[in-house]
């Protein structure tokens, strides 16, 4: 791919040395962006003087450089789609774009690339968006340094800040997406990697998978999301070093995972959700290095998981640490550090004497009662707790940290 | 009024048990401070003590001041005083030293160890009030089984079991409860649950500012308005108010009935 990369920079070096650049301002000879794409040739650079432009559905059918000085206003005044790329090797530079048209029927987004290769769309700033920046069957994209703030009230009114259908190697850093449904949207798109993204406040899923395999997603940061981030359907999907912090509600999570196979999560901070990791049908994943820090449920297994590994994770002050909704457990635990832990280590190996159960007697109640869950931290709830673990009848049994560590995890 | 409480205040403090139960906050604090080197996490394991072992040292203290103090009592019933300052005077005086030696247990160690520059003090000040507020309906709630109950061992009986039965059978029952009728909608029953509880009810106004992400993870109407905003908070209060006032008012009247 990094060949394919320098081929392709080259040649638009090689033919920007022979292109023209064109200027576009409001008292220029070409005062529209349509009329400068439509004079310009293959590989010219056309730039946006500082000013507000007042155009929709401007189709980019050649490779071009569009780059805004100064950030330039394009304002699509509600009435549909702004730019279309349909033309591969198409740069779109400093924009900011403003009012994308809402319809029930289409799609439309502030950017779209259609069926093209090797686009670059970087400094964006949209605002009073449908969809942010839609990529479709497109093959070897950037996205770069893009904000995009919606104004989303409700979840079928509006879109997704950055969407990739069909679209496989687009790399997606540094953007700041909030406001909009989703925040990132990946849908049978293979082969991305998404990097140091903020998204936050979105209505529905700050990142949402479905039906893509071998992404990578690491360094990222969502926060506050409606319902957190869910990934579902994929397989050999990598998470690394995100955090995951504060979403709060009945079905929020700070991570969804949903018929998930082989995948890594690794180093990740999950942070006063109301449900950490919340797993369904996922098989064979790793879990390692995780910090889980004073939510609600570190992790909720609900069902057919089996053989994932939970290694050297730091679980800290969170109300549950796991729960299961069945005796059966195929999961193992190993190494990690629990705060509720209470056991010694007289040997001073850093592993404590006796083995850990993470599951408590009052999760399984609470599963089972929902309304329980005010009776939280009583005394008579820590008794049945107490001997729930000294002989377990309710939870799984075979559910131990054989080895559960004295101190902190550090890596 | 006043001059009584301040007898029984001074007659407290210049016992040995307010020392030891200061003592006993002090090196609790002290100790979790030193264990945990971290402060909210210390304040979620002082908050388990607290909603146990405040009602507990309430209510034994109570009565059994009551009881010793049964002969100073009666010296003073043969003055010419009204009855419910001579009573209050005492209660207050109980109460007061108790929640002074929470408070001074407590707070010395935390404003050693960084309070004021620490964002626990929110959770910590709000622990200190319904540890003061146990303090209160506790005394009280001893008070009254004190003066219903002329045999000691009868009321320190009494006084255990009332403390028993709130810090422990009662959420068994409440738990019994919500399973037992798990098909119907429970949320108004178990907020109503931890109404009647004292206990139960400083238990959640701690919840809500330590496990909030957790309880709203419950899908329910008044669950989230209760939880959500400072709805819970106030209501919360307003109720604990509710529990020192009922017990207070009972001894004012057994008080002014009872045959010494």
């Amino acid at each position: 791919m990094k060949n394919l990369i320098v081929f392709f920079s080259t040649i638009l070096m090689a033919s920007t040395t022979m292109a023209k650049t064109i200027e576009v301002c409001n008292s220029c000879n070409i005062s529209s962006l349509k009329t400068a794409i439509s004079q310009a040739k293959d590989f010219d650079t056309i730039i946006v003087k500082k000013g507000t432009y007042k155009e929709y559905e401007i189709s980019v059918n050649k490779p071009l450089v569009i780059i805004g000085k100064n950030y330039p206003v394009i304002d699509g005044e509600l009435k549909g789609e702004i730019f279309t790329i349909i033309s591969d090797n198409v740069t779109i530079d400093g924009l900011f774009i403003i009012n994308v048209g809402t319809s029930y029927t289409e799609d439309f987004a502030a950017i779209r690339v259609r069926k093209s290769k090797n686009f670059i769309i970087q400094n964006v700033v949209l605002e009073k968006l449908f969809f942010g920046i839609y990529i479709e069957k497109s093959n070897h994209g950037k996205v770069y340094h893009n904000k995009i703030i919606g104004d989303a009230v409700n979840e079928y009114n509006s879109g997704n800040g950055i969407q990739l259908w069909y679209s496989n190697h687009i790399e997606i850093e540094h953007n700041y997406v909030e406001h909009v449904r989703d925040g990132i949207y990946l849908e049978f798109s293979d082969d991305c990697l998404i990097k140091n993204n903020v998204s936050a406040e979105n209505l529905r899923y700050g990142l949402h998978f479905m039906f893509s395999n071998d992404d990578v997603y690491q360094d990222n940061t969502f926060e506050n999301n409606g319902a957190g981030v869910a990934v579902m359907f994929s397989k050999k999907i990598k998470m690394l070093n995100n955090t995951f912090k504060e979403n709060w509600g009945t079905a929020s999570y700070g991570m969804l995972l949903k018929e998930i196979n082989d995948a890594e999560i690794i180093g990740n901070t999950f942070e006063e959700n109301t449900i950490g990791i919340n797993i369904e049908g996922s098989n064979r994943i790793v879990y390692k290095n995780n910090d889980f820090l004073n939510n609600g449920w570190a992790i909720k297994v609900r069902g057919a998981c089996y053989a994932n590994s939970f290694v050297e994770n730091n679980f800290l002050y969170n109300s549950f640490d796991i729960s299961y909704n069945s005796k059966v457990n195929d999961n193992v635990f190993d190494r990690n550090y629990w705060s509720n832990y209470t056991g010694y280590d007289l040997d001073k190996d850093g592993v404590g004497d006796v083995p850990y159960r993470p599951v408590k007697l009052f999760s399984y109640i609470v599963n089972r009662t929902p309304e329980t869950i005010i009776l939280l931290r009583s005394l008579f709830i820590d008794i049945i707790d107490f001997s729930e673990k000294v002989s377990p009848v309710f939870t799984p049994d075979n559910l131990l940290d054989n080895n559960p560590l004295i101190k902190n995890n550090t890596w | 009024m006043l001059k009584i409480l301040k007898y029984s205040f001074f007659d407290l403090i210049r016992s040995r048990w307010s020392y030891v139960y200061f003592a006993f906050y002090l090196l609790l604090g002290i100790v979790l401070l030193f264990l945990n080197n971290d402060l909210s996490k210390a304040v979620i394991t002082l908050m388990n003590v607290i909603i146990v072992l405040v009602p507990l040292i309430g209510t034994i203290f109570g009565v059994m001041y009551y009881y010793n103090s049964k002969e100073f009592t009666e010296l003073l019933l043969a003055q010419p005083l009204k009855r419910s300052s001579i009573f209050l005077g005492q209660y207050l005086g109980v109460a007061l030293s108790l929640s002074m030696s929470l408070i001074l247990g407590l707070g010395i160690p935390f404003i050693f160890y960084g309070l004021f520059e620490s964002s626990a003090i929110w959770d910590f000040s709000l622990l200190l009030v319904t540890g003061v507020f146990l303090t209160l309906i506790f005394t009280a709630l001893a008070f009254n089984i004190a003066l219903s109950n002329e045999n000691k061992i009868k009321g320190f009986g009494y006084a255990i079991l009332l403390w028993l039965f709130l810090a422990i059978i009662y959420d068994g029952i409440f738990l019994m409860t919500l399973v037992m009728f798990e098909d119907y909608p429970l949320d108004k029953l178990s907020l109503v649950g931890t109404m009647l509880n004292p206990i139960d009810l400083s238990r959640t106004l701690i919840l809500l500012k330590l496990d909030i992400s957790a309880l709203l993870g419950y899908t329910g109407a008044i669950f989230k308005q209760f939880f959500g905003t400072n709805f819970g908070l106030i209501v919360s209060f307003a109720m604990l108010t509710i529990w020192v006032v009922l017990p207070v008012l009972r001894i004012v009247f057994k008080s002014r009935k009872k045959d010494f």
